[in-house]
C-alpha cells in the first residue's frame, strides 16, 4: 500500500501557525461545516417575513440543537427588543396587575430544563404523500435546547390568582410584542404545571430569531404557543379563540370537521442518518443508523429500527436515559451488507403510544390535518448508500 | 406575600396593551363600518396582498370563497367558509393588520373592513352595517365546525398496544417516491453560484466606477435593512420582477409610474404623465407618508419616520441601478 501523504509528509498545519485567541470574540462553526445551516423552502410561503425554514437535523449529533441553526418561524419578522425596552404585563383575574422589567425577572428564583420545540406543521407536507427529500425539510421544524427561566406559576403566584377563584375553568392569554402580535389561550392546568418564562437557551442569551429577550417555553406543545417577545399574560375565564387557535393551527378531518386545541405533539421518531442528505458513502461494513425520537407526553422508552419497510424490527440503543418532553438520540450499530433498505424508526414514550404509521393516521384523518403528522417516515436507500424518500405499502 | 418584585400596571398601560377580542364580544370598542367604507378601505390597506375581492394574491391568504369545500381534496379555508367566530377576524385585523404596519387602523375602519370581509363571504348585504351593537347577530357558516381534540378518545388507545417486532407484513412494495415531485430545495449550489459571481464582479474594475464611488457603503448597508418592510411586495437586484408592488431597479431618477407591466393606482399613473420624477428628495417625501405625499396610491405603507432611514433607504435603491 501507498504511506498516506497526510502522515508522511508535514502539514502546514503542523508546522505553522493556526489562529490567535480573539480571533472569533464569538466563534461561528468552521468553515468546512458551511452547509450545515437552516434552509427554507420557498415555495412554501408568500415571503420570508412571515415563514419557516428548517433545523438541519441530518447533520448534528446528540440531542443540543445550537441556536444558529434552530429553525425559525416568524409571523411579521424577527424584531430587535432590547432589554432596556422590555416589559412584562401580567393582567385579568389577578389580585394586582403587573408590570415586571427584564431585571425584575432576573431576581425570581429560576430552574433550567431541556425541551423540545416543534411546529404543529412539521412534517406537515407529507400528509398526501411523499414530498420532500431530506430529514432536514420533512422533519427539520424541530429543536431542542436547555432553557433558563422562571416557572410561570412563579409570576402568576406574584400578581395573586386569588382574584381567579376557581382556577379549574380559566386560562391564560399569552402574546407576543412583535406586529404580529401572535396570541395563543393556555389552559391554567398547564400554565401552572411545567410552562417557563426562558430568557436564555443552550447558556446564552435567546436569539433574535427565537424571541429575544424573552420567550415562553411551552414543554410538549405546539410550537406556536411558545410565544416569542412575550409581553402579556391574561388571567382569563375562556379561551380568546385568536386567529393561531382557530384560521391556523386547527386539525382539518377527512369529514370537513376540525379539531381544535390540539397542543400536544404525539411521539414521533426520524432516522438522520442515513438519509437523503446523508447518503451511505463507506460501502458495506460497519454501519452507524441514528436518529431522534420525542413525545410531548413525557419521556422516550424505546425506539425499534427497521430496514425492510417495517417487516421486522430491531430495538435500537439509546444514547442515555431520555428526559421528559426532550429529544432524544438513538443509535442501532449494525453492519450493512450492500443491499437496498427501507429504513424506519418507531417511537414508544412512556405512556405506551407506539409512533404509527402514515395509513394508520390517514384512516382517522384524512389528508388535510396539515399539522401533527406523527407518522413514521420510510427512507429508500439503494446499493449505491445513495437515500430517498418513499412511502411503502 | 411573593418576592416584591414588579409594579402595579397602570390602567392606561392594560388598555393600551389589552385589546383582543373574544368570540363574546368582550374586548370590542364602540364604534361602526359599512360595507362600501370597508371596500375602499380595503383596497387602500389590503388588496395588495388579499386581492381586490378578498381572492388572494400569489400564496398570500385567500380571505373569501370555498364554501363547501372543507371535504374536498383541495379545502379552500377563509373567512367564509372555516374561520368560526367573527371576534377572531376583527381581532386579527385590528391588532395584526395591514402587514407592515400594524395597529395603525381605526376601530370604524376595522369594522369596516370586518364588514367587507363578511359582504365578499356573502354573509351579509351590501347595505350592511357592523357595529359593536350587533357584532353577535352575526352568524359565522362553519361556527358548528369544529371539535376538541378528540386523539385521547378516538387515537391513543388504538396507537398504545404492543407493537409487531418479527413477520408484521408478507411484503413490501414502495407506493410514492419524492423525487417524482422534484420539490426539494437544492442544496446551496444557487448560493456557491451567486458568490462566484460576486467575487468576479469584485475582481473586474467597475465600469461605472463614479456612480460605485458616491455610494456610501455604510448607508447602503443600513438600507438593506430598513428595505426588509417592503421586500414582502417590491423586488429589487438582479432578476427583480413586479410583485404586489412595482420592481424598484433604477427607480431613483426615473420617471413616476413607468415601470413596464405594472398596474399603478390611477394617482400614481396620473402623476407619472404630469412629469413627475422620483427624485431623491420626492421619494423621501413619499415614503415618509405615502398616503398623505400621493393621494390615492395602493402601496398600504405607514411611512418611514426617521430622516436617518429615508437616507439610507435611497441610498439603498441607489445601488440598484436600471439595467
Amino acid at each position: 500500500a501507498t504511506p498516506d501523504p497526510l502522515i508522511t509528509e508535514v502539514q502546514d498545519w503542523a508546522s505553522g501557525f493556526g489562529a490567535p485567541v480573539d480571533d472569533a470574540p464569538y466563534g461561528l462553526p468552521i468553515r468546512f461545516e458551511s452547509d450545515v445551516v437552516r434552509r427554507n423552502v420557498p415555495w412554501l410561503t408568500a415571503d420570508t417575513i412571515s415563514s419557516i425554514n428548517f433545523t438541519p437535523i441530518h447533520a448534528l449529533d446528540g440531542t443540543i440543537t445550537p441556536q444558529g441553526c434552530a429553525f425559525e418561524r416568524h409571523h411579521s419578522g424577527a424584531i430587535e427588543l432590547k432589554k432596556e425596552d422590555y416589559r412584562l404585563m401580567i393582567n385579568g383575574l389577578v389580585d394586582t396587575p403587573l408590570v415586571f422589567t427584564y431585571e425584575d425577572l432576573e431576581r425570581f428564583p429560576r430552574e433550567n430544563h431541556v425541551y423540545f420545540c416543534e411546529c404543529a406543521a412539521n412534517s406537515g407536507m407529507e400528509w398526501a404523500g411523499a414530498q420532500l427529500n431530506g430529514a432536514q425539510f420533512t422533519h427539520g421544524m424541530i429543536h431542542n435546547m436547555e432553557y433558563s427561566g422562571i416557572p410561570l406559576r412563579t409570576l402568576l403566584e406574584e400578581a395573586g390568582l386569588g382574584a381567579a377563584g376557581d382556577l379549574s375553568d380559566k386560562w391564560v392569554y399569552v402574546e407576543g410584542a412583535d406586529a404580529s402580535s401572535n396570541g395563543r389561550s393556555i389552559p391554567m392546568e398547564k400554565a401552572l404545571d411545567d410552562v417557563l418564562v426562558a430568557f436564555k437557551a443552550n447558556g446564552e442569551a435567546l436569539r433574535m430569531e427565537h424571541g429575544y429577550p424573552v420567550r415562553l417555553v411551552v414543554p410538549g406543545w405546539e410550537g406556536n404557543m411558545w410565544l416569542k417577545w412575550l409581553r402579556r399574560i391574561e388571567v382569563m375565564d375562556g379561551p380568546v379563540e385568536a386567529r393561531e387557535e382557530t384560521s391556523k393551527y386547527t386539525d382539518l378531518l377527512a369529514d370537513g370537521v376540525a379539531r381544535k386545541w390540539t397542543w400536544v405533539m404525539d411521539a414521533k421518531s426520524i432516522i438522520t442518518a442515513p438519509s437523503p442528505q446523508m447518503p451511505i458513502n463507506h460501502g458495506p461494513g460497519a454501519l452507524v443508523i441514528t436518529g431522534l425520537a420525542w413525545s410531548g407526553h413525557g419521556r422516550i422508552t424505546r425506539v425499534d429500527v427497521s430496514k425492510d419497510g417495517g417487516k421486522t424490527w430491531e430495538t435500537a440503543r439509546l444514547a442515555r436515559e431520555s428526559e421528559t418532553k426532550a429529544l432524544t438520540r438513538f443509535y442501532l450499530d449494525t453492519e450493512w451488507d450492500g443491499s437496498e433498505m427501507l429504513l424506519q424508526s418507531r417511537a414508544i414514550d412512556e405512556t405506551g403510544y407506539v409512533q404509527p404509521t402514515k395509513a394508520q393516521l390517514r384512516e382517522i384523518r384524512g389528508l388535510n390535518s396539515i399539522y401533527h403528522n406523527n407518522a413514521i417516515q420510510t427512507w429508500h436507500v439503494d446499493s449505491n448508500g445513495e437515500a430517498e424518500n418513499v412511502e411503502v405499502s | 406575600d411573593g418576592f416584591g418584585l414588579g409594579r402595579e400596571a397602570l390602567p392606561e398601560e392594560v388598555a393600551a396593551w389589552d385589546v383582543a377580542v373574544r368570540p363574546d364580544g368582550t374586548g370590542l370598542p364602540e364604534g361602526s363600518g359599512d360595507v362600501w367604507t370597508g371596500e375602499e378601505v380595503f383596497t387602500d390597506y389590503c388588496a395588495a396582498c388579499h386581492g381586490d375581492f378578498a381572492e388572494g394574491v400569489d400564496n398570500w391568504p385567500q380571505l373569501a370563497g370555498g364554501r363547501n369545500t372543507l371535504t374536498d381534496d383541495r379545502p379552500v379555508k377563509t373567512v367564509g367558509s372555516y374561520w368560526p367566530y367573527l371576534s377572531t377576524v376583527w381581532d386579527y385585523v385590528n391588532r395584526s393588520m395591514p402587514f407592515g404596519a400594524a395597529q395603525t387602523l381605526s376601530a370604524d375602519e376595522v369594522y369596516a373592513i370586518t364588514a367587507y370581509i363578511l359582504y365578499s363571504n356573502d354573509i351579509v348585504g351590501d347595505d350592511f352595517v357592523l357595529s359593536h351593537e350587533n357584532f353577535l347577530d352575526v352568524e359565522m357558516p362553519n361556527a358548528d365546525g369544529f371539535i376538541v381534540d378528540d386523539r385521547p378518545e378516538t387515537e391513543y388507545p388504538l396507537f398504545s398496544t404492543e407493537p409487531c417486532m418479527e413477520n408484521c407484513k408478507e411484503s413490501v412494495e414502495i407506493t410514492m417516491r419524492a423525487s417524482i415531485l422534484d420539490v426539494t430545495p437544492d442544496e446551496g449550489n444557487e448560493d456557491a453560484a451567486q458568490d462566484e459571481a460576486q467575487d468576479e464582479a469584485a475582481a473586474a474594475p467597475a465600469a461605472d466606477e463614479t456612480t460605485t464611488a458616491a455610494l456610501d457603503a455604510a448607508l447602503v448597508a443600513e438600507g438593506e435593512n430598513v428595505f426588509r418592510q417592503c421586500r414582502a411586495c417590491h423586488q429589487v437586484g438582479d432578476g427583480a420582477k413586479n410583485r404586489v408592488g412595482p420592481m424598484l431597479n433604477g427607480i431613483v431618477g426615473a420617471p413616476v409610474g413607468a415601470v413596464d407591466g405594472f398596474n399603478y393606482s390611477k394617482a400614481m399613473a396620473e402623476a407619472g404623465q404630469n412629469g413627475m420624477v422620483w427624485t431623491e428628495d420626492e421619494l423621501k417625501l413619499f415614503l415618509a407618508n405615502p398616503r398623505e405625499h400621493m393621494k390615492g396610491t395602493k402601496m398600504s405603507f405607514a411611512g418611514l419616520r426617521k430622516d436617518d432611514d429615508l437616507a439610507a433607504m435611497v441610498e439603498y435603491l441607489k445601488s440598484f441601478p436600471a439595467e
